[in-house]
């Protein structure tokens, strides 16, 4: 016999379901009075912030090509110069005019989420290599048994996307396309993928 | 908070074992929903080591009573009135302080106020389903509420959930993030529930089952029940010797 380890088991996760709105954001889904806003709704930017403003556009897509309207999409970003509002961040204080963290149910018709935010900076890898700009998502919704990660990198970044480690380590490059929001002027779109030809790349985080 | 400095370090890997895998046919939905290609692993960077701090401020008197939350004054919410409370830990036994944890709910006829929603269980016009809260310096967090009925769903011909509270739970980073159900001990529909079945580990079900709590039960008032919840763990920070970019 040796002694145990001890360490604990993570809860098993549940998925959010169809109305996983009335949790998190209550006032889409008409309940008013209880929340005087929904958490992580609006824009992540006011006129102090510094950064060049953009708006995310996307929706999540199942593997029959029908946009979801049920899901909840949370995004979680560094501030313009690469550095993230949260006690861990240790380099260097991020922008308190930037919380970098929002979250937006999908339209109840279109599917369609939108955030209006900035477009981060660089942040070093483990080993102190840059990665490229990105934008970390996690997408919940019914049928999705556990929430999923996966990341937006920017089209107009191409010298950055080829040095970034992470893509550099995705073996099948074909796929590589599925992390990168399209940006057309202010705008960046990123449709995420369940299934399908053109899958999305989920990462295990 | 807790008087230490924030940890840096990276979560350990997520046992997905644990949890349910993507595509579980018996759960209709999620076989045009789940993922079909191998996840690409990635080990925590700054970026996913990180999360936001939602303050205390953001929380109102009244989040974590959803008996009172939405009924009308004088009224409250037809049902059994409970408690539930529990600790946030993580996989090191460690409470999580501070960590945002909302929750939702159908009302005690196991009907949801949402506009999708078509069961003919009544709504309850003094109930909501909606509430949270966020964990003091140990990782303890309470509040009331009706306990919900349980409801058919259109999944098989004659699917049932158990009554059940759904929780969001965002913890110190953002790869921490989860969420889950909770179950209330005794109901036989649990062992029977599609949703439920997705988990494959039999004690990481139980885990999700709250017991009835008699020591915490407020008498002549309402019943408690205790639910626990485990977030990720993280390397200790005297293990780490990295230079930079951790």
């Amino acid at each position: 016999m040796v002694q145990p380890l001890g360490y604990l088991k993570e809860s098993a996760s549940q998925t959010a379901g169809p109305y996983v709105h009335i949790g998190c954001t209550p006032n889409f889904t008409g309940i008013h009075g209880v929340y005087d806003h929904d958490l992580g709704s609006g824009s992540l930017v006011n006129e102090q912030t510094r950064g060049e403003r953009i708006t995310i556009r996307g929706r999540v897509i199942d593997g029959a090509g029908t946009a979801l309207r049920d899901a909840l999409v949370e995004i979680w970003q560094a501030d313009a110069d690469g550095f993230y509002n949260s006690p861990s961040e240790t380099r260097g204080k991020a922008d308190p005019n930037f919380f970098g963290w929002a979250r937006c149910p999908g339209d109840m018709e279109t599917g369609e989420f939108v955030f209006e935010t900035i477009k981060p900076g660089r942040v070093p890898f483990r080993d102190g290599r840059l990665m490229a700009p990105h934008v970390n998502f996690w997408i919940v919704a019914r049928g999705i048994n556990l929430g999923l990660n996966t990341r937006m990198y920017f089209s107009d970044e191409t010298q950055a996307n080829a040095e970034d480690p992470i893509l550099a380590r995705i073996e099948h490059k074909v796929r590589v396309p599925t992390l990168v929001g399209k940006r057309d002027g202010d705008t960046v779109t990123f449709d995420i993928y369940l299934q399908g030809e053109n899958e999305t790349i989920f990462f295990d985080i | 908070m807790r008087n230490a400095p924030p940890e840096t370090t990276p979560f350990f890997p997520r046992d997905r074992e644990m949890h349910p895998p993507a595509y579980t046919p018996w759960y209709k939905t999620s076989v045009l929903r789940s993922p079909q290609r191998a996840l690409i692993s990635l080990e925590g960077t700054k970026s996913e080591i990180t999360g936001p701090v939602f303050g205390h401020n953001i929380i109102n008197e009244f989040d974590n009573d959803l008996i009172v939350n939405y009924a009308k004054p004088g009224e409250s919410p037809i049902g059994q009135r409970i408690l539930v409370h529990g600790r946030v830990v993580d996989e090191r036994g460690v409470g999580v302080a501070g960590a945002l944890v909302e929750f939702w709910q159908a009302n005690a006829g196991g009907r949801y106020r949402h506009k999708k929603e078509t069961y003919l269980a009544p709504l309850d016009p003094n109930f909501g389903g909606v509430g949270r809260t966020i964990t003091d310096e140990n990782g303890f967090y309470w509040f009331k509420t009706i306990k919900p009925g349980p409801y058919p769903w259109p999944n098989g011909v004659n699917d049932w959930r158990p009554a059940h509270i759904h929780f969001s739970i965002f913890g110190h980073g953002f790869a921490q993030r989860l969420i889950t159900q909770m179950y209330f001990e005794g109901d036989p529909l649990i062992w029977i529930c599609p949703i439920v079945k997705t988990i494959p580990d039999e004690e990481a079900i139980k885990r999700l089952i709250a017991p009835l709590d008699m020591n915490a039960t407020i008498p002549h008032d309402m019943r408690a029940y205790k639910f626990d919840i485990v977030l990720r763990g993280r390397r200790s920070t005297l293990f780490e010797n990295r230079k930079e970019g951790n």
